[in-house]
């Protein structure tokens, strides 16, 4: 398993700050393979628009993109996006136990 | 608060006055006493509570690991709300920024803590719009073993 370095997270979050991207995502979660142009349209955007977010997504890691003939078929990848939910659990893990602590500290000792 | 990277939040109701939960969270000597994901013991904790100043927390987990979280405080309302930095050196990811926002509430505290990536100009100018969705797709997609 290749071990993430700060900088393919910072590309990780990046690419998922933005709602159009995030669609982008969700769909090809429920239909992998869709064209450029099956992602461009629904969501209201020419194909070299799509384009530019389909270039953030892949230099992220987040898709991958295969010809097959004149058509360019989307994937989702993966790896990434575990990256960013271990990050999400690691916290929340962290905090929620510091938390419980913290709260029977203050809530123990009497005035 | 404008952002929409990936954060985590959690809300706690404390039967304690906002001055009791402030001292916990600003005072090295009580903050020993709760800081850390297990059991383990907290080594040492530093804090200079006034923006621009560090703090500096040395812990060990139960597994024999020690870690020393550290960063630098940005905002600092007494009783209401901290602001600080965060960088865990051996972890490899970039800086990010932990709030604590205490509102008093029934003579108690509600205390809401949120640890976020430092939002970028990008993540300014988004919406919160589609994370939820996509979350829970991610959770169906990876499985629960990520």
């Amino acid at each position: 398993m290749v071990k993430y370095q700060a900088s393919d997270m910072d590309r990780t979050f990046s690419a998922l700050a933005d709602p159009t991207r995030r669609h982008v995502l969700q769909r090809l979660i429920d239909e992998p393979g869709l064209s450029v142009s099956e992602l461009a349209l629904p969501a209201g955007l020419k194909l070299p628009g799509m384009m530019k977010h389909l270039d953030v997504l892949s230099d992220a890691g987040l898709i991958r993109r295969s010809k097959t003939g004149r058509t360019v078929s989307v994937n989702l990848s993966a790896a990434p996006m575990r990256e960013a939910m271990a990050w999400l659990q690691r916290y929340e893990r962290f905090w929620t136990v510091s938390l419980d602590r913290l709260v029977a500290l203050v809530e123990e000792d009497g005035e | 608060m404008q952002n929409s990277l990936p954060s985590v939040t959690i809300v706690r109701r404390i039967k304690a006055p906002p001055a009791k939960v402030w001292a916990a969270i600003t005072q090295p000597k009580l903050m020993m006493r709760w800081w850390g994901p297990d059991a383990g013991p907290t080594l040492s904790a530093e804090a200079d509570v006034r923006p621009g100043g560090r703090f500096s927390i040395v812990f060990r987990l139960l597994n024999g690991d020690e870690h020393n979280p550290t960063g630098i405080y940005q905002e600092v309302v007494p009783e209401k709300k901290l602001v600080f930095t965060w960088e865990w050196p051996g972890i490899p990811e970039r800086e990010s920024l932990v709030t604590f926002r205490l509102e008093p509430s029934d003579g108690g505290t509600v205390l809401t803590l949120t640890h976020a990536h430092l939002p970028d100009e990008e993540a300014r100018t988004s919406h919160e719009d589609g994370w939820n969705g996509l979350l829970d797709k991610l959770h169906v997609f990876l499985g629960d073993s990520a």
